[in-house]
């Protein structure tokens, strides 16, 4: 096997990994840094971000405002501490990203625009069309072109975290192109792989968000935090639930249910008039809007698809002019998938599994409970998020905490020890025989996409909008047997080039323990707070006293996890009630 | 969508090192009108065969990965659906142009190398610190450069560009297209070194002007443009040096 020796090893290149690898690589140019992507770096998810990213911006916002819509839009589960950096630090980051060339959406006078989105008392949402994860990500691609010191191995697949005596100090990589593989040693290793929204069954994520790296940090010891919120994002297509950014809320359009009613004035956040309005309406955040459908399905209230049922996103008032400005690429999926003219007729949307809110535990410096490792973007739980993130802020995420993990995985790498070769190249065999192993199984068994099914829909029974305790029990009992199954699934392709039934059978083992937490944590939590709902007895309200704390699954050898539990930090802001619409416009009032 | 029909897909399969020649594979699906020929290949893989090999992720023609020729063009197979080739075969084949590295999947390294070489980042004409806030770029400003950031490096314009074809060394639509948009963003101030590359041998005096890389493109990016904006930018500048008073 072959070896690398780097400073610091950055798994993922999407926004937070790119971001990451620039601020290494500016931070110290005689650092040896390796980027490893499965993808290459502008094929990963970032590019399908289309709304914006958050920055405090106009005269009239401020600080204060992006915290508290923070907060609160995370029913205060997030940690102040972190958000407090995160707002501040925001602006600095798109500004950077202006300079690096990323073409922001500007207003007459040649100064960066900005857009509402859901949650939101003042526009501060930065956009490059609809097309701002693919701004950012190709800027940040591009840009860290610029840096010899970053070695790139794209299409390599990372299947092992090596850590020795308590810290992490490398991984272990197949290189998909041949399937040989070899081991990345590293004095500090950033985690930066995205989310995992492709364990449920309807999701607006790419086939490549499979939770891989929170499943090697989860296996080598470090709980996962907070992970049975999944944001379902209110506006997806049905079927494929690809995405209809909150942009196009931002921008003034309307849902309505099969009665052209705006249904979400039943929902506490009326009344629908004048319009839009920050946070109220469809302005709202995205559990109460996700929630607000069910209810509608319930009441037989929504529309008929071949897909399910599904409300209207109505876009009409917006005009042709503007849809094509603003909303360009919202024209053309309606236009290719759907067959329609959103300036002519209303779009059928219903809520889809987007976001993963929990991750690989990390603090304010990015550094996760494990020495040498650090974590960004999606796949870390950074603490800003709390039980429901807030549109836009995600972007923002990427470059603020992806440019720390950076900044401190060098600082790390110069002061620690090389890592110790010989032991880690006894993990490195190891990880490659049960990998290989994986090829070497006799002929027969089940399909791999059976079980990637069977647990996608598990995950969408007990894990859905709305939380039952017995479908929940029966999402972690159906997840422990799938994993018992996983072993014996038949793998018809047995080449070492490019096979990626393989890889997504091992990415299946991933998502399997990703799953696990997830399930398991749901359980845990017997309360009702953000994306994370139960209908059953007396677990219906946010309940602070027992349950204002995160949860954190351990991994543990042949059963379910162990799940623990810590402390939110709370700085300046004590839980509060959430209030949007009119409600919330008088309890700020109220305010002053 | 109840309504299934069917549809015979007819995929070139090759492994170099392993198979002797490209053999092309049916496979009989049935598919819905609203199913992406992605749909149809995945379908095949998850449940009839698979060691079929093909690149996606977004399903959403913003990843660029799925390139490939279908019914003999370049297409993004998340874009482009089962129902516009009734009654079939439908033949799907790697991109054209690019080695193959299994089935469908095609080796890009050399784009990949070339993007690196047209210095694809912002060198700034002013400098200006972070406290200074963004550079004031006019709407009519951007313009000027955006269509030309929107290529999402899916190569079907490589596919589609017989002179790339002919010789690789040619720098070719996109990679064009990306340097020209640098070059024509206000912020920047490098063009005198990209247009070196733009007047070399691999530049765009290659270009045979045949249009079809702008005709396949999937993002409106019009790369044939770029190159020919070129053409007129770098004859310009092959002529000054010969006025008085140029160095
Ligand atoms: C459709 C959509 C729209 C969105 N819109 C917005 C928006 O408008 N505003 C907002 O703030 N947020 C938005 N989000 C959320 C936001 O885009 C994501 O949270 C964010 O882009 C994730 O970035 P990341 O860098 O963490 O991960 P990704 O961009 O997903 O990158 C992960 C990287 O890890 C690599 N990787 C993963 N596993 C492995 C492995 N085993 N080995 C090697 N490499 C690996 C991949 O190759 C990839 O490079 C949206 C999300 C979606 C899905
Ligand atoms: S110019 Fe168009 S066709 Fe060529 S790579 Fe870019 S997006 Fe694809
Ligand atoms: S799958 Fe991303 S472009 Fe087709």
């Amino acid at each position: 096997m072959d070896t690398v020796d780097v400073d610091v090893v950055i798994i993922g290149g999407g926004g937070a990994g790119l971001r990451a690898a620039i601020a290494a690589a500016a931070s110290d140019p005689q650092l040896k840094i390796a980027l490893v992507s499965k993808v290459y770096p502008m094929r990963s998810h970032t590019v399908a971000a289309e709304g914006g990213s958050a920055a405090v911006t106009l005269a009239e916002d401020s600080l204060e405002h992006h915290f508290n819509d923070t907060v609160s839009g995370g029913d205060w589960l997030c940690d102040q501490d972190a958000v407090e950096y995160f707002v501040e630090h925001c602006h600095e980051e798109m500004v950077q990203l202006e300079h690096w060339g990323c073409p922001w959406s500007r207003r007459e006078d040649g100064r960066v625009n900005v857009r509402a989105f859901g949650g939101m008392k003042i526009e501060r949402t930065w956009f490059a069309a609809d097309l701002t994860g693919f701004h950012m990500l190709h800027t940040l691609f591009q840009t860290s072109m610029k840096y010899p010191s970053i070695r790139r191995f794209d299409e390599h697949f990372c299947c092992d975290l090596l850590v020795h005596e308590g810290s992490a100090q490398g991984v272990v990589v197949i290189d998909i192109a041949t399937g040989e593989f070899s081991m990345i040693l590293a004095r500090a290793v950033i985690i930066a792989t995205g989310g995992a929204g492709r364990v449920f069954r309807q999701n607006t994520n790419g086939g490549i968000v499979t939770g891989d790296g929170m499943a090697l940090a989860y296996r080598r010891g470090v709980p996962l935090r907070d992970m049975e919120f999944m944001q379902y994002h209110p506006t997806c297509m049905p079927g494929t639930g690809l995405l209809f950014t909150e942009a196009c809320r931002g921008e003034g359009g309307i849902l309505v249910n099969r009665d052209g009613y705006r249904y979400l004035q039943d929902y506490g956040l009326g009344p629908p008039d004048p319009w839009p309005r920050k946070k109220a309406m469809e302005l709202g955040p995205r559990d109460r809007l996700s929630q607000a459908f069910w209810h509608e399905q319930r009441k037989g209230r929504t529309i008929d698809t071949p897909h399910g049922p599904a409300v209207h996103l109505d876009l009409r008032k917006l005009g042709e002019k503007l849809l094509r400005e603003r909303l360009p690429q919202i024209c053309e999926l309606a236009r290719d998938f759907l067959g329609i003219d959103p300036a002519q007729a209303p779009i059928p949307v219903r809520p889809c599994v987007h976001y993963t809110m929990g991750g690989i535990p990390t603090d304010v410096n990015t550094a996760a409970p494990l020495p040498g490792l650090y974590a960004a973007g999606e796949c870390a739980s950074s603490g800003i998020h709390g039980a429901n993130r807030l549109g836009s802020n995600s972007l923002a995420e990427l470059c603020v905490f992806g440019r720390v993990a950076g900044e401190q995985a060098a600082r790390f790498a110069r002061e620690a020890p090389a890592p110790n070769g010989v032991s880690l190249r006894w993990q490195a065999q190891d990880a490659r025989g049960s990998a290989v192993g994986l090829l070497a199984r006799p002929a027969g068994g089940e399909r791999l996409a059976t079980l990637r099914d069977e647990m996608a829909l598990a995950m969408e029974q007990g894990g859905g909008i709305y939380r039952l305790e017995p479908e929940m029990q029966a999402t972690c009992k159906k997840i422990a047997e799938l994993t018992e199954r996983l072993p014996t699934v038949n793998l018809g392709d047995r080449s070492q080039c490019w096979n990626t039934e393989w890889l997504a059978a091992i990415e299946l083992g991933f998502q399997l323990d990703v799953a696990q937490a997830m399930a398991h944590s749901a359980l845990a939590r017997r309360e009702s707070r953000g994306a994370h709902q139960r209908l059953d007895e007396g677990l219906t309200e946010r309940d602070d006293a027992n349950y204002l704390k995160h949860t954190l699954a351990s991994h543990v050898r042949a059963g379910p996890p162990a799940i623990g539990w810590s402390e939110v930090v709370i700085t300046r802001s004590p839980p509060g009630v959430r209030a949007y619409g009119a409600a919330g416009e008088s309890k700020e009032a109220a305010v002053g | 969508m109840a309504d299934t029909r069917k549809i015979v897909l007819e995929v070139l399969r090759y492994t170099p090192g392993q198979s002797t020649a490209p053999t092309l594979q049916q496979y009989p699906i049935e598919f819905t009108d609203d199913m992406s020929v992605l749909q149809g290949l995945q379908q095949v893989k998850d449940f009839v065969d698979g060691s079929l090999t093909f690149r996606w992720s977004c399903r959403m023609a913003i990843c660029g990965s799925c390139g490939m020729m279908i019914d003999g063009a370049p297409k993004l197979a998340c874009r482009a659906f089962l129902r516009d080739f009734l009654p079939g075969p439908l033949r799907v084949e790697p991109l054209e142009h690019f080695p193959i590295e299994r089935d469908l999947v095609v080796d890009i390294s050399d784009f990949v190398d070339k993007l690196g070489r047209i210095t694809p980042w912002i060198e700034p004409r002013e400098p200006r610190s972070l406290e200074q806030g963004e550079y004031l770029q006019t709407p009519a400003q951007l313009e000027r450069f955006e269509s030309f950031s929107h290529c999402i490096n899916c190569m079907l314009c490589y596919a589609a560009c017989p002179q790339y074809g002919l010789d690789s060394r040619f720098l070719g639509p996109a990679a064009t297209a990306l340097l020209h948009r640098y070059n024509s963003d206000s912020r920047d101030g490098a063009q005198a070194k990209r247009m070196e590359l733009v007047n070399s041998e691999e530049g765009v005096w290659a270009c045979t002007a045949v249009g079809y890389c702008s005709e396949v493109c999937p993002k409106a990016v019009d790369p044939a443009n770029a190159v020919n904006q070129n053409k007129t930018a770098s004859a310009v500048s092959w002529f000054a040096r010969f006025l008085p008073g140029r160095g």
